[in-house]
């Protein structure tokens, strides 16, 4: 909640500090009714234009159905019923992949009726566990890709609040031995996307699989990243939204804050922590602190995105 | 394995490996000696491995990938144009080799997963 980032309080800090010690009230007018605003959550819904919220939601994995979480439906229900329930409303929602465990037809279709309910857009990309039907990917080109005016195996952009989105797809035409991989041909359209983007214009790039090496022993990584990275260089602030790892992973290298969001199914295990990368069975109590969705908040005049990861419980 | 059996005169040989048969059948498939007879081995999928990693079998020879993990896996033999499908917990898929040479496979979900079927000639009794 705090920005220790910028080295001090700022104006939500001192807001919050206010609203501890009973100062602090905030009188908003929304309809020509002033109402007052004791809450910082609601504080927040008056922040200077330009700002807005997303949320990241990632490995929902509907179809799962083993020890590590036998009701992932469930959990993912209680993450949408926790976005619904924010003050603030998000503008919409970003999923970083593996949407289904299966790439069933029915497993798609009970994901989609709960991601739904929260009532806000979603932007997909694919994980690995999408991409397994008969044909290879088609069922979730078809059914996500399609809309999206995607190209190839999914990969598009759009723009919002003055933000460039892309979105790419790493899990697709795998190669032996290796980790995640974009190929050329997307590599090509991601330079020709970003060519015409002035060098202030912030840039968010989602994708399944980290886009930085964070365990190669584990195929936790994209063998061809250091070329898309190369192509954001010259952007002023750069978020990188990935999945895949079921865990929280956090990293800022220059202008680039990269960010692993929690599953929304089942944990895994730290790198290394464990023989194999699989489901991680915790105790009943636990699994709700490890599972969650983040909010990325984009403050206008702030090069940084705020990201603030939010579990189902506290642990 | 040669087998000496039906040649004339060759009983004290058929006795020796009378006795040999039972520790070739004991030893484990993979590196090493082919194992006695089987028409069909077995690679088992679990903890993101295929076990063996290495597996030696005689042309003709049906493998069936068998998936223990509680995670989805699929076995992709670049070299023959072989994709199978997702396997499940305890879903199989078979193959059969009938081509002596070496391939190599791996995951196509997990594609670190690697592993390598060497296929030797069958030989041919006498």
């Amino acid at each position: 909640m705090f920005d220790n980032k910028n080295g001090g309080i700022d104006r939500r800090g001192m807001l919050e500090c206010m609203v501890w010690v009973g100062t602090g009230v905030l009188w908003t007018v929304q309809g020509g009714v002033p109402k007052s605003l004791g809450l910082l959550g609601e504080a927040k819904a008056q922040a200077a234009p330009g700002a807005f919220t997303f949320m990241q939601i990632s490995d929902s994995h509907i179809g799962f159905n083993k020890p590590a979480n036998p009701n992932v439906l469930g959990t993912l229900q209680e993450a949408i019923d926790r976005i619904k329930a924010m003050p603030t409303k998000p503008d919409f929602m970003i999923h970083t992949g593996d949407i289904s465990h299966l790439s069933r037809a029915n497993e798609f279709d009970d994901a989609d009726k709960v991601i739904g309910s929260a009532g806000l857009d979603v932007h997909y990309v694919p994980g690995e566990h999408d991409m397994i039907d008969e044909d290879n990917g088609k069922a979730y080109m078809d059914r996500y890709g399609r809309r999206a005016g995607a190209k190839g195996p999914g990969y598009y952009s759009f723009d919002a609040g003055g933000v460039h989105f892309v979105g790419l797809v790493n899990v697709a035409n795998l190669k032996a031995g290796g980790m995640g991989s974009l190929g050329e041909e997307q590599l090509a359209w991601l330079a020709d996307d970003l060519h015409t983007k002035s060098a202030s214009t912030p840039i968010v790039v989602f994708a399944h699989i980290p886009l930085w090496t964070v365990y190669p022993e584990w195929g936790w990584g994209t063998e061809d990243s250091a070329k898309a990275l190369d192509l954001l260089k010259g952007f002023g602030s750069v978020t990188v939204l990935n999945g895949h790892i079921h865990q929280l992973m956090q990293k800022v290298e220059g202008n680039v804050t990269f960010h692993t969001a929690m599953a929304t199914a089942f944990p895994q295990p730290q790198p290394g922590t464990a023989a194999s990368p699989g489901p991680m069975t915790v105790p009943a109590e636990r699994l709700r602190s490890l599972l969650g969705v983040s909010k990325v908040e984009v403050r206008r005049g702030q090069k940084q995105l705020a990201i603030i990861d939010q579990p189902l419980a506290e642990s | 394995m040669n087998n000496y059996a039906k040649r004339r005169g060759g009983r004290h040989i058929v006795l020796a490996l009378g006795l040999l048969a039972p520790v070739l059948l004991l030893l484990p498939p993979g590196r090493g000696p082919v194992a006695a007879a089987p028409d069909v081995a077995e690679v088992r999928i679990d903890n993101f491995t295929f076990s063996p990693a290495e597996l030696t079998i005689k042309a003709g020879t049906k493998v069936v990938f068998r998936n223990s993990d509680d995670i989805p896996h699929s076995v992709v033999m670049a070299s023959v144009g072989v994709h199978s499908k997702a396997l499940d917990t305890d879903d199989t898929f078979s193959f059969e080799f009938n081509t002596p040479g070496t391939i190599d496979y791996f995951c196509g979900l997990h594609p670190h997963m690697k592993g390598k079927i060497i296929v030797v000639p069958q030989m041919n009794d006498h």
